[in-house]
């Protein structure tokens, strides 16, 4: 039966539930966190003289010749190791960020002829704010499961802005992860159902030639985050007849620890069920790559039949929530990449100089 | 001049509506004190009001509201007086119609801070101050009340603890006021440890800015309305001003202004200061409601605190003062600030105050200040 909004697809009565003809899963998956890390107690020592709380403990900070397109490449090679598919089968190459080293030219294409994947693909760069990652894999979702392509390749990737003495420098990261999208038969994880929520929220948002992003203060939280990400699992769960005790393991986008844990309590989700996806703490808010990244920490350690939710959250103001089911293959295909916490285990702590230095924070004007 | 009686209240909740727009806030706060009164006409309008047009980019809110509140075509006025806007926009309308020139008349105090935020904000407020020899060399309210704060702990040799009680006080009274911002109380110990603002002003000495909008319908006493309250008597209603620089001022830590107008509104009304039962005061410092007891003949000079340390300012002492949270904890919404004062005495003239009631209430005093007292407004109020 069909429903309006919907042709052929095997959705809910309502529409609402975004969820392809043919069921598509994760084939591969990779995760790329940089090795510097910057603890929130240097930009205390700088900007406040120690005082005051911190949001997280340190974030990842990416190196001199580190951008997004470079981390991208590390997290799609990890993906591909994990797929074991020839990059020629990929027919899309889709990058979502907020920091693409170019306003005009697309990561997408380098990321696409350096894994291999090119020329027959489509690419693009998504920009949706921290949701362009999962936008790209909602759209990687349906590219699959409409039957058009057989593989795609979706990114979340950030080497995110924070103006220096603002809140959000103590969290602004660098890190993401690469998801590739193919047939159910051949996933370690199965898509059981995805769903968006979006509304026009400006709580965050960065102008042309602005170097940082401004923001709305508390107006981010309430109105902005929790509003959209609990509808948005509320949403998706009820289309699914699903309640969250039914989930093994729970994600949510993290801009701080206190955020992600309290929308997790709002939604009844226990500490259990979030702490393996949880790492803004120790690698801090890599914005588009955020929830991605949490996802890939479950995926390396989920046993075959677990349900995990990940829920993104995006400025300007939307949430992508999907729902997933492991699969056996899941198995095979944790130990032939780095897994995520091997890369928040790699670290080298820098200081705020060398920080400014590596984020070219260093301007006379 | 004939008496004037206050015949209807309403108020908004205190905080971060961002949802809700200036006309939005004036529409809930105007229709509770309509319903409140029992009718839906009056003569003039007069909004109270700060910085709609900064933050809002909004003047001329007189014919705005108006219409908004399906008034159109009656006669409207906006009163600025910084964070004194709504004090004096009260003083407006009562002016017209004791002076019998309008027979009923509707002010209303409404600000809409949360729309802008940080330094946007911060520049704002600052333009209460005197722009050329406080604004322009950086100076902020927080850090003048902080210079003024310094200078009397130093002057009289009072510790910083000598404070906390204010702050203490405004949380508790703020915990059982639905319309209040804040509900929580404050823990012994966390006034001494709050994070500072601008020392030794802490996030405990200031008042939160919040939007929100609060009215009354004032008539002349003897007009029969249909309100199932009482009628209270503004039995005293004084603006005075003092130099807009605190720099100007001999002495920098007595507030002319409010010392002034008390001094006038005590005269009108034929009482002392010991005949106040409740005060509302303008808390937007801890420092500055120690400056307003003294100014206002409640406290030595120098003794100030002491109320707060003796315990004399809960809701069962001598001199209860911010019973339903004051600026600090039901929320500072600038020019709406004094209405919010007016119609919580009024409740509690009433005796309609709920958990927040002070027993046997015969004569309650507001009094809103402008910045750090550049200007300052008393009102008295007693049952008719």
């Amino acid at each position: 039966m069909t429903t309006p909004g919907n042709n052929g697809g095997h959705t809910t009565e309502s529409g609402r539930l975004l969820k392809p003809s043919a069921d598509v899963g994760i084939v591969g998956y990779g995760a790329y966190v940089p090795r510097y890390r910057l603890p929130a107690s240097e930009i205390s020592r700088v900007w406040t003289g120690g005082q005051g709380g911190a949001p997280i403990t340190e974030k990842a900070v990416p190196g001199l010749d580190e951008d997004v397109a470079t981390m991208s490449i590390e997290a799609a090679r990890n993906a591909l190791a994990r797929a074991q598919i020839a990059p020629s089968q990929i027919r899309a190459v889709w990058v979502g960020s907020e920091s693409h080293p170019y306003a005009v030219k697309p990561t997408s294409t380098i990321v696409g002829e350096a894994i291999g994947a090119a020329p027959h693909i489509l690419a693009g760069d998504w920009e949706f704010a921290c949701k362009a990652g999962s936008e790209a894999m909602q759209a990687a979702i349906g590219l699959v499961g409409s039957g058009m392509a057989a593989y795609a390749l979706s990114i979340g990737m950030d080497t995110a802005q924070g103006r220096p003495g603002d809140a959000l420098e103590y969290t602004a990261a660098a890190g993401g992860a690469a998801y590739l999208i193919g047939p159910a038969e051949n996933s370690l994880a199965v898509f059981e159902g995805t769903y968006s929520y979006v509304t026009d929220t400006p709580d965050f948002w960065r102008r042309p030639h602005e170097t940082y992003p401004s923001h709305g203060d508390r107006f981010t939280g309430e109105p902005a985050y929790f509003h959209h990400v609990t509808s948005a699992a509320t949403a998706l769960m009820e289309e699914l007849g699903a309640e969250p005790g039914d989930f093994d393991y729970a994600v949510f986008h993290q801009p701080n620890v206190k955020f992600p844990t309290r929308a997790a309590k709002m939604l009844g989700f226990g500490k259990a069920q979030i702490e393996t996806g949880l790492l803004v703490g120790v690698v801090g808010n890599v914005y588009a790559g955020s929830s991605l990244l949490g996802l890939t920490a479950v995926l390396d350690i989920a046993q075959p039949g677990s349900r995990v939710l990940m829920v993104s959250y995006g400025s300007g103001a939307g949430s992508d929530a999907m729902a997933l089911r492991i699969t056996d293959r899941v198995t095979e295909r944790q130990g032939r990449a780095p897994t995520t916490q091997a890369y928040i285990a790699r670290r080298e702590v820098i200081d705020y100089a060398t920080y400014a230095r590596y984020r070219g924070k260093l301007q006379m004007r | 001049m004939r008496e004037v009686n206050i015949v209807g209240i309403g108020q908004t909740p205190v905080g971060e509506h961002w949802g809700h727009s200036l006309s939005d806030l004036a529409r809930e706060a105007v229709g509770a004190a309509f319903l409140d009164a029992g009718i839906s006409r009056v003569d003039a309008l007069f909004v109270g009001n700060m910085l709609a047009g900064e933050l809002s980019h909004q003047e001329h809110l007189g014919a705005l509201i108006s219409d908004q509140i399906g008034l159109r075509g009656i006669e409207a006025a906006r009163a600025e007086a910084s964070d004194a806007s709504g004090g004096l926009a009260l003083r407006q309308g009562y002016i017209a119609v004791a002076s019998g020139a309008v027979e009923t008349a509707l002010v209303l105090g409404v600000e809409k801070f949360t729309d802008v935020v940080g330094n946007a904000r911060l520049a704002a407020l600052v333009a209460g101050l005197d722009a050329e020899y406080e604004g322009t060399h950086g100076a902020t309210l927080t850090a003048l009340a902080a210079l003024l704060m310094r200078r009397y702990m130093h002057e009289y040799g009072v510790e910083l603890e000598a404070f906390a009680g204010f702050s203490e006080n405004a949380h508790a009274n703020a915990a059982s006021n639905p319309n209040a911002m804040f509900h929580n109380t404050l823990r012994p110990g966390a006034f001494a440890a709050a994070p500072a603002v601008a020392p030794p002003v802490s996030l405990f000495d200031a008042a939160p800015e919040g939007d929100g909008a609060a009215a009354v319908v004032l008539a002349a006493a003897g007009r029969a309305v249909e309100s199932a309250s009482p009628p209270l008597r503004i039995a005293a209603s004084a603006v005075a001003t003092d130099t807009l620089a605190v720099q100007d001022r001999p002495d920098p830590l007595f507030l002319a202004a409010a010392n002034l107008s008390a001094g006038r509104a005590y005269e009108q009304a034929g009482i002392a200061p010991s005949d106040v039962d409740v005060f509302e005061l303008h808390d937007s410092y801890t420092i500055m409601a120690v400056l307003a007891l003294e100014a206002c003949g409640f406290a030595r000079r120098g003794e100030g605190t002491r109320p707060a340390v003796e315990g004399e300012i809960g809701l069962a002492g001598q001199l209860p003062i911010a019973t339903f949270g004051g600026l600090k904890a039901r929320g500072h919404a600038g020019g709406a600030t004094g209405l919010y004062q007016v119609v919580e005495l009024a409740l509690q003239l009433r005796g309609e105050a709920g958990r927040n009631q002070v027993e046997d209430v015969r004569i309650g005093m507001a009094q809103n200040v402008g910045g750090l007292g550049g200007t300052a407004v008393t009102h008295i109020l007693e049952r008719a």
